[in-house]
């Protein structure tokens, strides 16, 4: 499709090349956001493959602890709020940085970062709690799994929250310069993604570990 | 081939098109009752097991959708429809992959724990 104009256009052209590339009138960066929601859902499949291992590795409690004996539901909630509520505050420094309010933006992202901070925290202590239980993750396959799934997400969580940091940085020296926007707009998805997976995480792991 | 009309002017803004206030609020409420309900679901523990899991389920179902749609601002329209088609294709490969691995491991589960006559056959 883009090989065919150029050709004619080189051939009656003569020795004047004229090259009509495809898509030269876009901005730069204008493919970031497809590339970046491409990423995503690759990460969604790793995700999913881990919630695979997890049912059917989930069972197998080698005579150990079962959820039932290890999960805390009430923290569980408390985390899953902690997530929730950083996802309105991104999506408020989102609407403060479409106004192109430098503070309001760093202060929303700030509060994020709290609340994304609460939670890998509570998580840590989460894991902390099993492992000094002797619910490590070699304890059983249903362990190793557990910690595999949910870790793997918690390690999203941080590296998100360095992403925010460096972001932060960036913003209080360039301001909101359309790069910096379009790498807070990468993070919002990271960000909200993150919260998606939990969703499946505190159904599936922690509620589903509760009923069965 | 319409679409690629408007991919022009669509893409020339990325910073149009993430939402206003009250679909972040909407989505945030939304979010909030559909956390709550499974979780005093388990904890109350009101319904029988398999009423509960299936609740739980299609509640995790419905506020997946609600994110993706008031937070990640999903819609047909957003890189002519690109981001949609790509989500669609992974979905795809999860509802294979994630469900498919489940069914084939229960089965060789119950398969393995057949009396210790049945493996004996030849």
């Amino acid at each position: 499709m883009s090989a065919s104009p150029l050709a004619v256009t080189a051939s009656a052209a003569g020795q004047e090349r004229v090259f009509h590339l495809d898509h030269e009138h876009h901005a730069d960066g204008a493919s970031t956001m497809l590339g970046f929601w491409i990423y995503l859902m690759s990460d969604c499949l790793i995700f999913a493959m881990l919630f695979a291992v997890y049912g059917v590795l989930g069972g197998n409690y080698a005579a150990g602890p079962s959820p039932k004996d290890l999960f805390d539901l009430p923290l569980v909630a408390v985390n899953t709020a902690m997530l929730l509520l950083s996802s309105i505050t991104y999506g408020f420094a989102m609407l403060t940085m479409d106004r192109g309010r430098v503070g309001a933006t760093q202060a929303w992202l700030a509060v994020t970062a709290l609340f994304g901070l609460a939670f890998v925290g509570i998580e840590l202590s989460e894991f902390a709690h099993l492992i000094r239980e002797g619910a490590g993750p070699q304890r059983s396959a249903f362990l190793s799994s557990f910690f595999t799934l949910v870790g793997t997400h918690g390690l999203h969580v941080s590296f998100g929250l360095i992403w925010m940091a460096t972001l932060m940085v960036q913003v209080a020296r360039h301001g909101l310069v359309r790069a910096n926007r379009r790498r807070l707009m990468c993070l919002s998805l990271f960000w909200h993604f993150l919260d998606v997976i939990w969703i499946g995480v505190f159904t599936f792991v922690y509620l589903m570990g509760f009923v069965s | 081939m319409t679409r690629d009309i408007h991919a022009g002017t669509a893409d020339h803004e990325p910073g149009e098109g993430h939402g206003s206030l009250s679909g972040y609020l909407i989505g945030f409420a939304m979010s909030v009752v559909l956390t709550a309900i499974p979780f005093a679901l388990v904890m109350m523990g009101v319904l029988s097991k398999q009423v509960t899991a299936l609740a739980i389920m299609a509640l995790a179902a419905i506020q997946i959708v609600v994110h993706a749609v008031f937070f990640l601002h999903m819609n047909a329209r957003s890189e002519s429809g690109w981001t949609l088609m790509a989500a669609i294709f992974t979905l795809v490969l999860v509802a294979i992959t994630l469900p498919g691995s489940l069914w084939v491991m229960y089965h060789l589960n119950a398969n393995m724990m057949l009396d210790a006559g049945m493996s004996q056959m030849p």
